[in-house]
């Protein structure tokens, strides 16, 4: 199923949480939600479920026009962050209860037992239908939120933070099943998360949005190594930035060109983005970012040195493998390999 | 106080820096034994010194049996009521906003503060024949005042706080997660509300029940006022205690007051099993 | 998988998965607002009424009758009697229990709630036992010329006995969730076990503690059952206002006794006001107990 977002704005009392998102998702598709806390990405995918309603623009899925449809007609699956089992409810009942309220096509009792223990050797929890919620643990309850999603065959899947409360081992180890399973199951699946590892590593596109826009849409590669905007660049991965000058397409910091092209960039300040790793290091001082070292780190195989550069003593971090000699020097030149310019802010 | 053998495994108090466990554990218990426990076992002594054949006699005569009856039968209904209304005014005043909802909130205890007499007189004055609620239900051919039906609306009144009490701290810790779930689910508000909001406050509401009813068991100032005391017809257990002392006829009186009491730890230990059960069960 | 819908203009539909449509929502409000306007405020309302049916003369000359004057002075004795005696006991108690461990406490806190489910008739009825004709002390008693029953201390204890957990049961859960951190600290920096309670665990637990004694208060000033058995109903010498109520209402002396009674329904506001107003700037302090 496709989903597409169409110019959609959300306002709360307050604040406005979305400005105009436009997003097509393709069917099959794994896709993440990406972005900081009150960057709009959760409330984007409330929207999707019918959990709330948008203030201007609309939602399709495939071509039918869903914000026709309350929440209930949807046949979305929803996972929660926190699970949001049914605590009363065993887990073969927590699985089978969309099957059960339905009034339309509600299967017999045995038939929704059978999909459940169905769905339970698929999240790989076989044979514990009779249990609570109460008795599992974060991990499982995780599975048996999908499990329970994935019953009433939703037209998408969408999942909020669905690892945000679970430690950092299984947290690995269910976004690999998650994957597994996704690609089993073949669901449109869109999930949220605040952690750009998962995202990454999951996902087929990232979606990252800040404060209420999406930002950019692609995949791993994509926003990772030609990010199109500052906010992308120092979200994602590690970026160091320095304020230039663009003029007749070299780029200047002070009045040093530093060996850099840029010959489509129009005159004027800047701020040039690059990965505190992707440099080479260079001897000399003509055609290259020169400056002394203020701190320097060891983190694990490499060194993390801060340079000020210029009169005006602009911080900038590098990392250096610890067998470099440079990563002894107390002054230290190099170029980005890739970078990035912006023009300055404001 | 604290004289333990330090080195024996069983330790009556694990070791503190903090002072004062003797003195004010000391003073707690005597104090305790005094005000409750030795005149509650005085209780039990003249009831173990009735025999058997005393006891049943009394326990068994018919107007002793009919107030028992209306003292628990009145009670349940009340009770009942109470779990209906008092859970939608717990839900109202924690998940609807309105102007004012701080003063009904603490509108609810009223019960709680106001003295049963007056409350006894107010709702006998209200639902007395010429009373301002009284006067419409009359024309109806509904008698109020000096009917059983008196008894329940004081014990109605006597009760409410108990469920509300009880239901709302639960109703505040819903995870709204869980009925949004539901709702993608494809339940309606009804089904949502009913098969999982429901059963999750089940156990709050029938600790309240029961809260509610074991108070209007004992409840004697609101009820007698409104209730007529006709033996055999409005007449309730507590309010016999107190016509069997009056008579003094301490035997009686005292073999009402152990069937009561019983009864009342009964349901109290009923509500604790309810409670450790569904802990238990749903964490 | 559905079929796109011939193109008739549908409005878009959203219903909010967290609350009731709006009917229901108005519906169960004018439920909960009618169950409350007849059986809470209805009741209180009446009161004034009757109180001031015959005009404010009226209601002061009741007010100031003899008997009703010594039906207040009774009430507050005795009130002056029980809640400190209550507070000294459940101080002691909440520090026991609260700030050491030891065997048999979960069954020392059930006993201290006992007669919160015990009839207030019960209440009156053991003391009765205890003291009266038939009882074992009864004959030594009215040989020394003591009186208990049907006199002022029979009247205390039978107070003290429904008003018991009152304090106890605000202080204990709050003191438990507190800790004993603040005390250790305090005693190692050379406090003793007095000026540790008095500038360490005071200061916090003073809104729990009077959010408690409040609602003591109430009880002991309005308690009916209890007193009424043990008290004997003399005028001018055992009645306290509840009791008085009863006589003055039972004479057909409507207004005496809604007056006396209005009263105590002021005094019931004044404490849902205070308990209110405690809820609402000390709620995290208290919020442990919350309830009766």
């Amino acid at each position: 199923m496709e989903v597409r977002v169409a110019h959609v704005r959300k306002e709360f009392d307050r604040f406005t949480a979305l400005r105009d998102v436009s997003l097509d998702i393709r069917s099959g598709e794994l896709i993440a939600l990406l972005g900081p806390s009150g960057s709009g990405k959760t409330t984007l995918l409330r929207l999707i479920a019918g959990l709330e309603r948008p203030t201007k623009g609309a939602i399709f899925f495939g071509d039918e026009d869903a914000s026709l449809k309350t929440v209930q007609e949807r046949n979305v699956g929803f996972v929660f962050q926190h699970y949001a089992l049914f605590r009363h409810m065993t887990v073969a009942e927590n699985i089978g209860f969309g099957l059960k309220v339905r009034r339309h096509n509600r299967p017999p009792d045995a038939e929704i037992r059978r999909r459940a223990s169905e769905l339970l050797d698929l999240v790989q929890l076989t044979g514990l239908e009779k249990r609570y919620p109460a008795q599992l643990s974060g991990g499982q309850r995780q599975r048996v939120a999908l499990a329970r999603a994935l019953a009433i065959e939703p037209r998408v899947l969408l999942l909020d933070e669905p690892f945000g409360a679970l430690d950092a081992q299984v947290r690995r180890e269910l976004r690999r099943w998650l994957r597994e399973i996704h690609d089993k199951t073949g669901h449109t699946t869109v999930f949220v998360t605040h952690d750009q590892e998962e995202a990454l590593e999951l996902a087929d596109r990232v979606v990252v949005m800040s404060q209420g826009r999406i930002e950019q849409v692609g995949t791993a590669d994509d926003v990772y190594d030609t990010p199109n905007s500052p906010f992308v660049f120092s979200f994602i991965g590690e970026s160091s930035m320095l304020p230039v000058k663009v003029e007749k397409g070299e780029v200047w910091i002070a009045d040093r060109a530093i060996g850099i092209a840029a010959p489509d960039t129009p005159d004027g300040e800047a701020v040039l983005y690059f990965r505190p790793h992707d440099i080479e290091l260079l001897e000399g001082s003509g055609g290259c970012i020169a400056g002394t070292v203020a701190a320097s780190r060891r983190v694990a195989g490499t060194r993390h040195v801060e340079l000020e550069v210029g009169g005006d003593r602009q911080r900038v971090e590098l990392e250096i493998p610890t067998s470099h000699p440079a990563s002894e020097k107390t002054r230290i030149a190099f170029r980005p390999k890739k970078w990035k310019l912006f023009p300055a802010a404001g | 106080m604290t004289s333990v053998p330090a080195s024996a495994g069983w330790r009556f108090k694990a070791p503190s820096v903090i002072p004062g466990f003797g003195l004010t554990l000391g003073f707690s218990l005597a104090y305790l034994t005094l005000i409750i426990l030795i005149p509650l076992s005085g209780l039990v002594w003249r009831t173990a010194s009735l025999g058997w054949t005393d006891f049943w006699t009394i326990a068994f005569d018919r107007r002793t049996l009919k107030a028992l009856e209306i003292s628990f039968g009145t009670a349940l209904i009340a009770a009942a009521v109470n779990v209906v209304f008092g859970t939608i005014v717990a839900w109202v005043l924690v998940r609807y906003n309105f102007p004012g909802r701080r003063i009904v909130d603490a509108m609810v205890d009223l019960p709680f503060a106001l003295p049963t007499a007056v409350a006894g007189i107010a709702l006998t004055t209200l639902y007395a024949p010429n009373g301002w609620i009284g006067a419409l239900l009359a024309p109806l051919g509904i008698k109020v005042a000096y009917t059983p039906l008196g008894i329940i609306i004081a014990l109605v009144f006597i009760g409410l706080p108990f469920v509300v009490r009880t239901v709302q701290p639960i109703m505040e810790e819903i995870d709204k997660g869980v009925e949004e779930v539901a709702a993608t689910l494809g339940a309606t508000r009804f089904q949502t509300v009913w098969r999982v909001l429901f059963p999750g406050l089940s156990p709050a509401i029938l600790t309240g029940f029961a809260l509610a009813f074991a108070r209007g068991v004992g409840e004697y100032g609101s009820v007698i006022f409104i209730a007529g005391n006709l033996p055999y017809v409005s007449e309730i257990a507590p309010l016999l205690i107190v016509i069997r002392l009056e008579e003094y006829d301490y035997a009686a009186a005292t073999a009402i007051a152990t069937i009561m009491l019983t009864l009342s730890f009964a349901m109290l230990l009923f509500i604790n099993l309810v409670q450790a059960w569904s802990r238990k069960r749903y964490g | 998988m559905a079929e796109a819908k011939p193109a008739t203009v549908r409005q878009p539909r959203f219903r909010s998965a967290v609350t009731e449509t709006r009917p229901a929502r108005y519906m169960l409000m004018a439920i909960a607002f009618l169950f409350l306007g007849i059986f809470l405020v209805l009741p209180l309302v009446v009161v004034f009424i009757e109180a001031f049916q015959k005009g404010t003369g009226a209601f002061v000359d009741a007010l100031i009758d003899p008997d009703a004057m010594a039906a207040i002075r009774l009430t507050l004795l005795v009130a002056a009697i029980s809640v400190p005696a209550n507070l000294v006991f459940g101080i002691t108690a909440a520090w026991a229990i609260a700030k050491f461990e030891f065997k048999g406490k979960a069954f020392l806190i059930t006993l201290i709630d006992l007669p919160f489910s015990v009839s207030p008739v019960i209440s009156g009825l053991v003391y009765v036992l205890l003291f009266g004709a038939g009882s074992l002390l009864g004959p030594w008693l009215k040989a020394h010329g003591v009186e208990i029953l049907f006199a002022v201390p029979g009247i205390v204890l039978a107070t003290v006995f429904v008003t018991f957990p009152f304090v106890a049961r605000e202080l204990i859960p709050l003191m438990q969730e507190q800790g004993t951190g603040d005390e250790e600290a305090a005693i190692s920096l050379g406090a003793s076990g007095w000026q540790t309670f008095w500038f360490v665990t005071l200061p916090n637990i003073k809104w729990g503690l009077l959010y408690g004694v409040l609602l003591c208060n109430a009880r002991a000033m309005g308690e009916f059952g209890a007193v009424s058995v043990v008290s004997g109903h003399i005028r001018g010498l055992t009645n306290t206002m509840p009791l008085h109520v009863e006589i003055l209402y039972n004479e057909y002396n409507a207004v005496g006794a809604f007056a006396v009674a209005s009263l105590l329904a002021g005094l019931a506001l004044v404490t849902l006001v205070l308990k209110t107003l405690l809820e609402i700037r000390y709620g995290a302090e208290i919020a442990a107990t919350r309830g009766h």
